[in-house]
């Protein structure tokens, strides 16, 4: 079980925040942290890129939901960048889709943020 | 005359304890995964068990204040495998204690509505006292 979190600033000065692995009750605060950590720092524009995740629980869910709340109280806002269809699957049926702008590519992510 | 409907046979019953703590979960995930990899299900609905027995233990260590551990007892049977997730202190309460049904829980979560929406069936009685104990059915093909 494993997870990988790595925060970069891309040229548009949006944070993009990547994630690899499993994000599940053990892994997620780590999760947390590091969206916490951005929004702390005044970044309320994020793009969290899910290409590499294998799986999410509610609590990884939960993490980005909670990271959507806080920054929607700056005027920001989250994006995700998704292609796996059974975590694609997980928002269809919780109705997150309604919430997160979720894109096929971070490209299309950062652009909506503008 | 035609053969009657052949009917479900029961394959087996495979049963896990581990400690109930966070990263404890996945060997869970995993072992579930690879009890319905025994039968016909298809990836998607391996996926589907694997999310919804996490969610499970997830309810269990959330809910149960600092119980020891969780029991995970899956019966395959050639149309479907149902799980039982339960915390310790329904172990330790013995037979005689199991309620016959099943007790509504107020402000449930994303976890209980992920179970709901991924298995064919599902019972449940999340109490701080007297313990979490989920009872999960998915069918084969359904």
């Amino acid at each position: 079980m494993d997870i990988k979190v790595h925060v970069r600033e891309s040229e548009d000065d949006a944070y993009v925040v990547e994630l690899g692995g499993e994000i599940d009750v053990y892994t997620s605060p780590k999760v947390k942290d590091a969206i916490t950590e951005l929004i702390d720092q005044g970044h309320y524009n994020l793009v969290i890129n899910l290409e590499k995740v294998r799986y999410i629980d509610s609590t990884g869910l939960g993490v980005l939901i909670g990271g959507l709340k806080r920054v929607r109280e700056h005027g920001g806002t989250v994006n995700l960048v998704c292609t796996n269809p059974q975590i694609k699957k997980i928002f269809d049926i919780t109705g997150l889709v309604k919430i997160f702008g979720i894109f096929d590519d971070e490209a299309g992510a950062k652009k909506a943020l503008a | 005359m035609n053969a009657p409907e052949t009917t479900s046979e029961h394959l087996g019953t495979v049963e896990l304890r581990i400690p109930s703590k966070p990263e404890w979960v996945a060997v869970a995930r995993l072992a579930v995964a690879a009890i319905a990899n025994r039968l016909p299900f298809s990836v998607e609905e391996i996926e589907d068990l694997k999310l919804a027995i996490a969610e499970a233990c997830t309810m269990c260590i959330q809910q149960g204040g600092g119980t020891e551990s969780i029991d995970i007892t899956c019966e395959a049977a050639t149309s479907h495998l149902r799980v039982e997730v339960r915390d310790h202190r329904y172990r330790e309460r013995g037979d005689a204690a199991k309620r016959p049904s099943v007790i509504a829980v107020e402000g449930e979560g994303l976890g209980i509505f992920l179970i709901q929406a991924l298995m064919d069936k599902l019972d449940y009685s999340v109490d701080p006292q007297l313990g979490t104990e989920l009872v999960m059915t998915k069918r084969v093909g359904a």
